[in-house]
């Protein structure tokens, strides 16, 4: 699926849930049993500080795509970024850079993206989309 | 004056509001405290009516805002007991206020394996300038350590103490543990070595009543958000001795007396460690969000801040698997927190959807945070315009967390 495919089917997913409670017990439930990334990949260099929450990433390229895996010690931010990489993992890097990520405002979880929060989302996705960057001008 | 809690608040706009739908729970005090409505009506009656620059027109409104000023130096004088009022320096609050003296005091007495002393709970803004000081003049930064509760280890401090020892940087009480620090027993055996002391009373001034005189330190700082004041204002009090001794820490206009393009000669007392235009309107809302804490009465806020704490750490407490992080025989009303394993950002994102506002992270004292072994707290600091129904909503949300979390 292309990447406007999976935010629409994202936004309504989440057009079921009633309320804040329910967004957010998917959201840890999601956080807690996606096992996202490997323990060896839970290292200093890829770790992204947030000083609330730490997120790790990692990237690698694989026939043209990129496949993400992070991970967060905070459930709330986990869940997000299961989110996110849904969106933006195994696709082009140039669909990666392109990605407005407007779902995000959709469902209403903007606040998680906001430079307050310091969560090490924001920074997870701008991670994101240099990786992006970095993979298109070595390979293409 | 009787302690009218439902006027108190009513002062209070900020309070009256609701998030998500409910009423607003505002238990982030330690971080910025609301303004009552005196303080927002002086700002607009400033901006209204007296802006002017002040010291330097002979014009009526710059005379009508000088003196506004002015009176607001002597008003503080009196708040906190100074002997002078030119021992007031106005400054954006806090952090500048102790960058003042840090650089102040290390360029003109630092030298080589000179010792600074600070402990181990101190704020960001009262280590990382001591640190830098000592790194640029090859000096050296002591750290008085602490015990489980959160509390001073007094004789190891009294170990520190040497003739090396320069100066002595303590904050009066902890932002992330509540602990009031002993500072006039401090200040006194500091000054048996000839040692200076400066206190943070950034927490200190909200809670406490400040006689700078009483206590005998030379050197004590406060942020006026962090007392009911706006952003922006801060007083810096130094013993006039000291403050003659310290070099200017800013240039430009105001603190100098004569200019020409070889010399300058400087300004006296407060003016010499005031460069450029200050924050005029914050400093009047200073003063009057202190002369609104005097009609009420510092020692009445106190023992209802108290009486808060005890109500509020008697609740917290049975909650099953919350940790309390400070737990100090004399603690000031903030109560930091852990819920069993549960990330404290993911806990307070619960206690924020039900219309809590705390604070979660290591609330700029990462040191400490440390020492306990943990990466951040849950923080509910509370204010004399709390109540004990806002303590069981509170309560009432990190059960609702702890129910989705864990
Ligand atoms: C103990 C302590 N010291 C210093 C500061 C810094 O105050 P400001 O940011 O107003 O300069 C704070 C504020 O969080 C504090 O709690």
């Amino acid at each position: 699926m292309t990447i406007p495919e999976i935010e629409n089917q994202l936004e309504s997913e989440f057009q079921y849930f009633e309320d804040w409670m329910d967004k957010y017990n998917y959201l840890i439930e999601m956080g807690k049993s996606l096992p996202l990334i490997d323990p060896k990949l839970k290292i200093q260099s890829n770790l992204i500080s947030g000083c609330q929450s730490r997120v790790w990433l990692h990237a690698a390229y694989e026939n043209g795509k990129i496949i993400f895996k992070a991970d967060s010690d905070a459930v709330i931010t986990k869940g997000i970024i299961s989110l996110l990489i849904r969106v933006l993992s195994n696709q082009k890097p140039d669909d990666i850079l392109n990605a407005k990520l407007e779902f995000i405002d959709k469902i209403d979880l903007k606040e998680h993206l906001s430079p307050t929060r310091s969560n090490g989302l924001l920074s997870m996705i701008k991670q994101m989309k240099l990786y992006a960057l970095a993979f298109k001008t070595k390979y293409q | 004056m009787i302690f009218n809690i439902n006027k108190i608040r009513k002062d209070f706009p900020a309070l009256q509001q609701e998030v998500y739908k409910k009423p607003l729970v505002y238990l982030d005090n330690a971080a910025t405290t609301q303004k009552p409505q005196a303080v927002i009506d002086r700002i607009v009656k400033y901006n209204t009516y007296e802006n002017s620059n002040i010291h330097r027109g002979v014009h009526y409104l710059s005379q009508k805002a000088t003196d506004a000023y002015e009176q607001a130096r002597i008003f503080i004088k009196e708040y906190i007991n100074t002997a002078e009022s030119h021992e007031i320096i106005f400054t954006k609050g806090t952090t500048e206020s102790i960058n003042i003296i840090a650089s102040s005091f290390g360029k003109k007495f630092l030298k080589k394996d000179d010792e600074i002393i600070i402990s181990t709970m101190e704020h960001h803004s009262n280590l990382v300038p001591w640190q830098q000081v000592c790194i640029e003049n090859r000096a050296h930064l002591k750290v008085i350590p602490i015990n489980e509760k959160g509390e001073l280890l007094i004789d190891e401090f009294k170990k520190l103490l040497n003739e090396k020892t320069k100066f002595v940087a303590l904050t009066h009480i902890s932002n992330a543990l509540g602990t009031i620090n002993p500072v006039k027993e401090i200040i006194e055996m500091a000054h048996k070595f000839d040692v200076p002391v400066l206190i943070d009373g950034a927490q200190g001034i909200p809670h406490l009543k400040i006689d700078v005189q009483n206590l005998d330190c030379d050197f004590y700082c406060f942020s006026g958000h962090k007392v009911f004041a706006p952003m922006g204002s801060g007083v810096l009090y130094g013993k006039e001795k000291w403050l003659e001794k310290l070099p200017p820490f800013q240039f430009g206009g105001e603190m100098v007396e004569n200019v020409t393009f070889e010399k300058t000669t400087f300004n006296e007392l407060p003016f010499k460690f005031e460069a450029g235009t200050p924050n005029v309107e914050s400093i009047l809302g200073l003063e009057t969000a202190l002369r609104y804490i005097s009609e009420i009465g510092i020692e009445n806020i106190a023992d209802y801040e108290n009486d808060l704490l005890n109500y509020a750490t008697k609740e917290l407490t049975k909650i099953d698997g919350l940790r309390i992080i400070g737990t100090a025989e004399k603690k000031a009303s903030v109560i930091s927190f852990l819920i069993g394993n549960i990330h404290p950002y993911d806990a307070g994102t619960i206690i924020d959807r039900m219309g809590v506002a705390v604070r979660t992270g290591h609330h700029c004292a990462q040191p400490v945070l440390d020492w306990f072994d943990i990466p951040g707290t849950i923080r509910a600091s509370f204010a004399f315009y709390n109540t004990k129904d806002e303590v069981d909503r509170l309560v009432e949300a990190v059960l609702q967390a702890k129910k989705m979390l864990e």
